[in-house]
């Protein structure tokens, strides 16, 4: 019997292998940048399902918070990534 | 006074902030930073050697709730070497970007990856160290792609995207690890851990992570690039203090939280790894035609050692032969990092002095750059581990522990990667020492060699002679840690 904790549970384990799995092979840049950030996604669930306590309990905040920061995280690494990946698109312009 | 902790944070993080305001004054910034975090170090370091751990509750928040910041002698011997590499290097860097436009976006970075690293080792909780190790991921990163060249950017990407698996592979841990024992913070899951899958599985996930991070054979691939095209002051960052952070968090997880209660096989499959990596590491180093590529193999085959030397002490019982090796791991981590970055500086004095950095070109160098040399030289004997450097009685620890557990194949494992060193060393020296067909007058920076010199005797003389008074002190590095509180 799968409690609803166990099937978000499960939905981001499985979330984090698929992308993992594409993260890993040889695809175009953008594509595993985009993976890693589903991948992070996936974690996120396993995250925030932990946090359930029970119906009618009150649900542990700290994985909200720490989901959250994880979110500005990943932002910021995305943005670096795209970031260097249009200044090697750019026709050289110094060398 | 416990301040100490939290200004070895605050004073590069403030000075980042500084040099971004004005850059005019950014150079100095950095070289006083740095020098308040030595300060700061030394501070930390007396108290951690009278009193014990530290512990730091910022903005008074218990731990749990808030964020506690935690400092033992492991973290506070790895935490005064980044300080005192950081200050050499600062000093550096602030001759080296002199005429360069690279220094406005240099400074703000450099200080926010020390500030980076100062955190991670003072983190205590496993969230924390997931921040902090991202964010010095990504000022890591940015100051590869310093100089803005393609090389350069290329490496930087490949550097980006596996240390973002890496990270992710540790997230995925600390997930598993939370949903199972409901706690982040690293001295209350040390109680509560079980062996079981869902502790293998973290274990598992969470080392493969750091694998990555710290470089360890085979996925050691994306570092040569990476040190070998960034400015000589971020390579030598890179090499010394920033890998080494990633293996201090695999030493301080398996020592604290997993080593309790997992280890077996692993022990085996981490000392086949480093062995690999030193092997190849060496084999590489010694192959390269560029000096940074070179320092860079060297790296690969260094951090080899001290996964070598944890698989040991993975196996040993609680005793004195296992503080001594860890004793020994510490010497050997502490004078990699001074050798190393004096190497890499040292190579950026070549590098900007002749247009490049062929190995087979160098001759002539001893004539023109004597103390240059001199300090590659004083380095490379750290590096390779002969006697009188702190390296050579780690290595003496790392055979007397392979022996200890008649583990005679790592033995010879070490002694092979020495032999190996020696050569790619005497093979730069060699050409060094050649005479130039075209005598070129001695021309000296005292602002670039003389940090670097400084590093290279730090590496040698002071922890290979005076290593008798730091030696109680790297060996209570880990029992005073959190197992006994």
């Amino acid at each position: 019997m799968l409690s609803v904790q166990m099937i978000y549970g499960l939905a981001g384990v499985l979330l984090f292998t698929f992308a993992l799995r594409v993260a890993l092979s040889q695809v175009a840049f953008l594509r595993r940048v985009l993976a890693i950030n589903v991948a992070g996604a996936g974690l996120f669930l396993v995250f925030i399902s932990a946090a359930y306590k029970g119906a009618g309990q009150p649900a542990d905040p700290v994985p909200h918070a720490l989901v959250l920061t994880g979110i500005v995280v990943a932002f910021s690494a995305t943005a670096l990534a795209i970031a260097l990946a249009r200044r090697l698109h750019r026709p050289s312009d110094d060398d | 006074m416990i301040d100490a902790l939290i200004w070895v944070i605050l004073i590069p993080l403030l000075g980042g902030l500084v040099a971004v305001l004005f850059p005019r004054i950014a150079g100095i910034t950095g070289i006083l930073s740095t020098a308040g975090m030595v300060f700061a170090c030394l501070v930390l370091i007396k108290l951690v050697a009278d009193s014990g751990p530290q512990v730091y509750l910022v903005g008074g928040w218990s731990a749990g709730l808030g964020i506690s910041l935690y400092a033992d002698g492991l973290s506070s011997l790895f935490l005064l070497m980044t300080a005192m590499i950081a200050l050499a290097v600062s000093i550096y860097a602030s001759s080296y970007f002199r005429q360069s436009h690279l220094r406005l976006h240099y400074w703000p970075l450099w200080l926010l990856l020390l500030s980076a690293l100062s955190a991670l080792l003072l983190a205590s909780d496993l969230f924390n160290i997931y921040v902090t190790l991202e964010l010095l991921g990504i000022s890591a990163v940015a100051l590869t792609a310093l100089d803005g060249k393609r090389p350069a950017v290329e490496a930087a990407v490949r550097y980006l995207v596996l240390g973002l698996l890496g990270s992710l592979g540790f997230l995925a841990g600390v997930a598993l690890l939370y949903a199972a024992y409901g706690s982040l913070d690293l001295a209350t899951l040390a109680t509560r851990i079980q062996p079981g899958a869902a502790s293998w599985a973290a274990a598992a996930l969470m080392t493969a992570g750091l694998m990555i991070k710290t470089a360890l054979f085979p996925m050691h691939f994306w570092l040569p690039p990476a040190h070998a095209n960034a400015p000589a002051p971020v390579s030598a960052a890179l090499s010394a203090l920033v890998v080494k952070a990633a293996f201090y968090l695999v030493l301080r997880l398996w020592l604290d939280l997993f080593g309790v209660s997992l280890s077996g096989g692993v022990s085996t499959l981490i000392g086949l790894l480093g062995a690999a990596a030193v092997l190849w590491g060496s084999w590489c180093a010694l192959q390269a035609e560029r000096l940074k590529v070179l320092a860079a193999y060297s790296t690969v085959a260094q951090i080899g050692y001290l996964f070598i030397f944890l698989a040991l002490i993975l196996e040993m019982p609680v005793g004195i032969p296992r503080d001594e090796a860890i004793a020994g791991l510490m010497l050997m981590a502490l004078s990699h990092g001074f050798a190393k970055s004096a190497f890499f500086l040292s190579t950026g004095i070549i590098q900007q002095r002749q247009g490049h950095d062929r190995i087979k070109e160098l001759a002539g160098a001893v004539q023109g750059m004597p103390v240059t040399t001199f300090t590659l030289a004083l380095a490379g004997i750290a590096l390779i581990g002969l006697p009188i450097s702190g390296a050579f009685l780690g290595k003496w620890q790392l055979i007397d522990g392979a022996l200890y557990l008649h583990d005679w194949l790592l033995a010879l494992v070490v002694l092979a990667g020495s032999l190996l060193a020696s050569a790619y060393i005497f093979r730069v020296l060699g050409q060094a020492f050649g005479n130039s067909p075209y005598p070129t007058k001695v021309l000296s920076i005292g602002m670039q060699e003389i940090p670097a010199m400084v590093l290279a005797l730090i590496a040698t003389l002071v922890l290979g002679l005076a290593s008798g008074p730091i030696w109680p002190f790297l060996e209570v590095t880990v029992m005073s840690g959190r197992a006994g509180m």
